[in-house]
Formats: C-alpha cells, sequence, structure tokens
C-alpha cells in the first residue's frame, strides 16, 4: 500500500529507509538543481581535491535547467529531465551522502546498486509539467557556475513539490514493476 | 511574381516560436482529456490530470509548457510564385527564433557538440525547405524536445524483414525509451526513401494534427496497428504501467530503393508543440 511521506532535507538514512517504490513524495524546504554539464564539472572539482559549491550528505538534487523567470516571476517552467545521462556521475555523489535525487526515466544498475549500498533513492516527477511545478518552486538563486545558463546550479526553496519513489533502499524499481502489471504479451 | 519581406518572415517565427510554448494545440488538448478517459491505470489518470493542468497554468499564467522549449525546427512550404527580399530568408528565421526565445523568456538550450558552450540565443534552427506550387509561404514552427528526441533511431532493414520488421523495430524502438521520453508519447514513423529521408518523413509525421488518420486508408490501418502494439507494452503515462503510452502513431510512407526498408521513429514527447503560419 503506497503512502504519503513530506520530506525536508538534510534527510538521515533512516528518511529515506522508511521509503517504498510507489509511494509519493512531498519535497520541502531546500534542494539543488544541476544536470549534465554542472554533474561534469562538480566531479571535476571531486577529482582535483577541491570543495564542492554546496553540501551533498544528506541533500536532494532535482535534475532541471528550468526556462528563465519573466521579470517579477522566481522562476520559469521546471520539470525533470532524463536521469540516464546523469548515471555515470551519480554513484560518486552517492557515496558522499546524497539522499535522494529527483528526475524522470530509468536508471542504471550501478545506480539502482549504489541506492540500496549506501541508502539513498530515486524520485521521478512528471516530466513535462513544468508550469505545475514551477508554481511549488517559491525561491531561486543561482549558486554556481553561471555560465553555463540553464545548467547552472540553483539553490531552489520548495513547497510540496510533487514526486513518486521510482528506485527505494530496496534494489526495486517502479518502471519494471508497474508496467508488468499492464503488459499484454501479444507484443512481440 | 508576389513579393514577400523576409521582416514578415522573422515576425511569423518569433510569433510562433512563443505561441507552441505557451498553448498546447487543440488537437492535444482533446487527445489528453480522451487519454485520461481510457486510462485504466490510477496513476496514469493522475498523470492526464496534471498534463491538462499544467496546459491550462502555461496558457493562463505565462509558463512554458516545458523547461525544455526545444530545438526550433522549422519546416517551410515557399510556393514558386513567391520572391523573397530584405534580405536572407534563412537569416530571417534564425532571428525570429533569436528573438522568440529571447523575448518569450524561453529556454536556450542549444550549445556546441563537444565543448557543450550554449549558444545563447537557441540558434541556429533547423531548416527544411519544400519548394511547391504556387504563390504563399507556409512556416510550421516545431520547437523539439531533447529527451524525447534522445529515443528516436533510423533502422536500415532487409527488404526480406517487410511490415513485420518494420513493426518489430517501432515497438523495440518504444519498448527501450520506456519512461525516458516522457510518455503518453506520439511515435512518428518514416518508412521508405534514403537514410536520412526515412528520418525526414518521421519528423514530418509528427506535425499532422493528432488524432487524425492518415489520408490512405491503408496507411491508416497500419497506424492503428502500431499504436495497438506499442500500447500492449503496458509503459503508459510516465512509464509507471498504464493502458495510454501512445496517443498516436503517424506514418508517412515513399518508395526506395530495390535493396533497402529504411524504417525511422521519432518519439515525440506529449508536449507536441507545432505552430503553423501562412504568409
Amino acid at each position: 500500500m503506497s503512502k504519503t511521506v513530506k520530506l525536508v532535507p538534510p534527510l538521515t538514512d533512516a528518511d529515506v529507509m522508511v521509503l517504498s517504490i510507489g509511494d509519493k513524495v512531498l519535497v520541502s524546504g531546500v534542494i539543488y538543481t544541476a544536470r549534465d554539464a554542472a554533474h561534469k564539472r562538480l566531479l571535476d572539482l571531486l577529482e582535483a581535491g577541491k570543495p564542492l559549491p554546496m553540501e551533498i550528505k544528506g541533500q536532494i538534487l532535482y535534475y532541471v535547467g528550468p526556462s528563465p523567470a519573466r521579470p517579477g516571476m522566481v522562476i520559469g517552467a521546471a520539470g525533470p529531465t532524463t536521469a540516464y545521462r546523469m548515471d555515470s556521475y551519480a554513484p560518486t555523489l552517492i557515496r558522499l551522502g546524497l539522499k535522494a535525487m529527483i528526475g524522470k526515466g530509468k536508471r542504471s544498475p550501478e545506480v539502482i546498486a549504489a541506492l540500496q549500498e549506501f541508502k539513498a533513492v530515486y524520485l521521478g516527477a512528471t516530466g513535462g509539467a513544468g508550469a505545475l511545478i514551477s508554481q511549488c518552486i517559491k525561491d531561486a538563486k543561482v549558486i554556481a557556475f553561471p555560465e553555463l545558463g540553464p545548467e547552472a546550479i540553483h539553490r531552489l526553496e520548495v513547497e510540496d513539490l510533487p514526486a513518486i519513489v521510482i528506485n527505494d533502499c530496496q534494489g526495486r524499481d517502479l518502471y519494471e514493476i508497474g508496467v508488468a502489471q499492464y503488459r499484454r504479451t501479444t507484443t512481440p | 511574381m508576389r513579393q514577400i519581406e523576409v521582416a514578415k518572415v522573422t515576425q511569423a517565427v518569433k510569433e510562433a516560436a512563443i505561441a507552441a510554448n505557451y498553448e498546447a494545440g487543440e488537437d492535444l488538448l482533446r487527445a489528453l482529456a480522451r487519454g485520461a478517459a481510457a486510462e485504466e491505470s490510477e496513476a496514469g489518470r493522475e498523470i492526464f490530470r496534471q498534463l491538462l493542468e499544467n496546459a491550462r497554468i502555461a496558457r493562463e499564467e505565462r509558463v512554458p509548457m516545458c523547461q525544455d522549449c526545444g530545438l526550433a525546427v522549422v519546416f517551410v512550404e515557399l510556393g514558386q510564385d513567391v520572391h523573397l527580399v530584405g534580405g536572407s530568408f534563412e537569416m530571417a528565421i534564425h532571428e525570429g527564433v533569436r528573438q522568440g526565445y529571447g523575448e518569450g523568456y524561453l529556454r536556450k538550450s542549444l550549445c556546441h557538440p563537444l565543448t557543450r558552450a550554449n549558444t545563447g540565443d537557441n540558434t541556429p534552427a533547423v531548416i527544411y525547405t519544400e519548394i511547391v506550387a504556387g504563390d504563399s509561404l507556409k512556416l510550421t514552427v516545431v520547437p523539439k524536445g531533447g529527451g524525447s528526441e534522445n529515443m528516436s533511431r533510423v533502422h536500415m532493414l532487409k527488404p526480406a524483414e517487410g511490415w513485420a520488421g518494420v513493426k518489430e523495430k517501432v515497438v523495440a524502438t518504444v519498448r527501450e525509451a520506456g519512461p525516458n521520453p516522457c510518455p503518453p508519447i506520439i511515435v512518428g514513423v518514416g518508412i521508405g526513401g534514403t537514410f536520412e529521408r526515412a528520418a525526414l518523413l518521421s519528423k514530418k509525421a509528427l506535425i499532422r494534427e493528432l488524432g487524425l488518420p492518415h489520408a490512405d486508408p491503408e496507411l491508416a490501418k497500419l497506424e492503428r496497428e502500431l499504436l495497438l502494439a506499442v500500447n500492449d507494452l503496458g509503459i503508459g503515462p510516465q512509464g509507471l504501467g498504464g493502458r495510454i503510452t501512445a496517443l498516436a502513431v503517424q506514418l508517412l510512407m515513399q518508395p526506395c530503393h530495390i535493396a533497402s526498408l529504411p524504417v525511422a521513429v521519432n518519439i515525440q514527447c506529449h508536449a507536441s508543440r507545432h505552430q503553423e503560419v501562412i504568409l
């Protein structure tokens, strides 16, 4: 039976271990954005032994490149981008204590294994609902790599941003289980 | 010879790029409403509800439907009796994209392929020009999202593989894409021509009014067959499991070489945006 859970970072192991695939979560508080180019920069900093522009331990990363804010608005559209492009970077950040990622689409076996080993979760937000999700964002500030434009790291303050647990700490995958219920075997 | 100032082209492209990103087409809204009614999964129905609400917010509160405001693909049908004056036609299109994405607060999503440096103004557009009879100029601006484009494929089949092979490739492409391209999707299929023409046909197939079957009843039948097969995959809205993986499969076909059977599958996310202007 799925449940609804409120998540406010920083998160502990216990906060994410209670989550099961299919659970609805409402994220509030401070989260950070990062997509392709920002991930590469973060990993380059780690490799060079330099500090990261934000805390990773206990935090939530949102895979998003928002559209520009109109004057007087906090942000433009801000829905999730496809997560597999971050798969090669994610295990390193999970090892450092990242507790959750928000995106859309499948993760690799390596990411799913890292979620199990280091106790973290992958959350799916509704892809293509960028206008709807933007209404949950109360503040946005670029905190690193402004030259990357939409790919810069933003610090977002969110209120009840809705997502679904896709991969939990037990190695389960909602995409596999959900689809199996509706697949018809007549398909080649 | 009818003269058209290229400045009019810039203005038309600018307005179309903005409108496409903020205003979901009536055809798309109808397809989403039909999907919501047909979907059996509760999670899937919730996704349809969110997408309809998202379209309303985008239109009324002037937030783009999706943060990926797309690479601007522009299909041009240029009447052969039109004389374009006042500057370069293609530069006028790029300028329209630059102004539309700037003034419309749309995301600039183009970059150098290797350094990944953003071009800063969402140009260049990808332009396909066809010379047709008459003295009018039709521009169709299609902001194409990257997530669904990444899941698209071209296959060069052996002629022996026939329709069964085509069907298998379409289904396999959608299966492998799974939740990644933001289902419910629209599947553009191009069959025949050459390697690159099949891909172009698959993209052109996507700009047809959603829900309108192919004018040729034989091809319309093949579209229905592909739609059933794709929806049997059970991927459902956002890949959470459900009946409606695709809102439509739209097909275009033309003759190919006796040695070939090119098949292209262009995946379009539910944010299917296209705006047509006739000058």
